[in-house]
């Protein structure tokens, strides 16, 4: 547990120092995240030191989502006026972006199974 | 009873009550989801829905909650770094997917800028609306930057990011079934490229295949968007 913690804590410092050489182009957490994937992948961690806190805190995110969501509540007398370009552009947006993304990688796995029949 | 309420808030404006309340209330979500299967009916849009009158009826400011609570918010960080150790765990499945999911993630992030531009000029938004609606669908550290970068509001980013987190996090799961996506990836890859950590905690719902791509697609949208507001910024 103590030891998990250390290990998450660890990489988001480095991440956030990473960020900070690159003027923030990148957020630290992500910048992390990539980092302690890539000392799992080659092996510099052992994945048992992570395993557990992990594996907690990535199954209940959206608790954390909490004080944010709240949040809107400051903001909803800023945008009330155009609230209606505001919805529609994010619901729109937002469904074409997850047809698209999803569309494009399924039909690329169809593809690849097609042509490959025997692949794995 | 405003007397009544200036006498108790003492007893709640405080880290303990407070975050209780929140566990709490976050409890109630996600027990009401489980026995209504209703997905409207998310545990963090019920816990915002409780938490919002609360405040405003004891008359505690949304600065004293966030400072009692802030623990929570500073769990995204380590929950995103944690993302790292599921994407190891699923390394396998990513393996001969790398063309395939650059490609679904920047032709996705082209669409998610250039619709919210399209909406907003037919619409009549200003420059400052787009600019701070363009980045939505990236992780707010991302999107405040960019916005800031191209004339947008970050405050209202923020806001815009959490909505579109919510939406996404609500519909995506319903799109994907009524288009009939089968692909593990082609699901995670949606959800977190439309609707960052919230799709991704979504995503993790549905396994943790998804889960694990979904964490990675965050970061290969803000990295997408970051390369392409730039250009569609004279576009505002």
């Amino acid at each position: 547990m103590i030891k998990g913690s250390f290990y998450i804590l660890l990489f988001y410092f480095l991440g956030e120092m990473v960020s900070l050489l690159i003027q923030g182009f990148i957020p630290g957490s992500v910048i992390g995240m990539i980092l302690l994937f890539l000392c799992l992948f080659f092996k510099i961690i052992n994945p048992e030191n992570v395993r557990v806190v992990a594996t907690v805190i990535t199954k209940n995110m959206a608790v954390f989502f909490v004080p944010a969501g709240v949040g809107l509540m400051v903001y909803v007398e800023l945008f009330s006026k155009s609230i209606a370009t505001i919805i529609a552009a994010i619901a729109i947006s937002t469904v074409l972006t997850i047809i698209t993304v999803s569309l494009i990688q399924e039909s690329f796995e169809r593809h690849h199974t097609k042509k490959e029949p025997d692949h794995e | 009873m405003n007397k009544f309420m200036e006498n108790i808030r003492p007893f709640i404006n405080n880290e303990v009550f407070l975050l209780m309340f929140v566990m709490g209330t976050f409890l109630l979500g996600v027990f009401i989801y489980k026995k209504t299967k209703i997905t409207l009916l998310q545990p963090l849009l019920i816990s915002m829905l409780i938490i919002i009158p609360f405040l405003k009826l004891t008359g505690i400011n949304y600065q004293a909650f966030y400072q009692q609570t802030r623990i929570l918010n500073f769990m995204l960080g380590p929950s995103v770094v944690a993302l790292g150790y599921v994407l190891y765990e699923q390394i396998e499945q990513i393996h001969g997917n790398v063309t395939s999911i650059l490609t679904a993630v920047f032709v996705g992030s082209l669409v998610g800028i250039f619709s919210v531009v399209l909406i907003g000029r037919i619409m009549g938004a200003d420059h400052i609306l787009i600019a701070s609606l363009a980045p939505k669908s990236v992780t707010t550290p991302i999107a405040i930057s960019l916005s800031e970068k191209s004339g947008g509001v970050p405050a209202l980013t923020a806001a815009f990011v959490v909505i579109c987190g919510i939406f996404g996090g609500l519909v995506g799961p319903i799109i994907l079934r009524s288009i009939g996506i089968k692909s593990k990836i082609a699901k995670g890859l949606a959800m977190g490229s439309s609707a960052h950590a919230l799709g991704t905690a979504r995503a993790m719902e549905m396994g943790a295949v998804e889960g694990a791509i979904s964490g990675l697609a965050i970061g290969i949208m803000g990295i997408m968007t970051a390369l392409l507001i730039p250009f569609a910024e004279r576009l505002f």
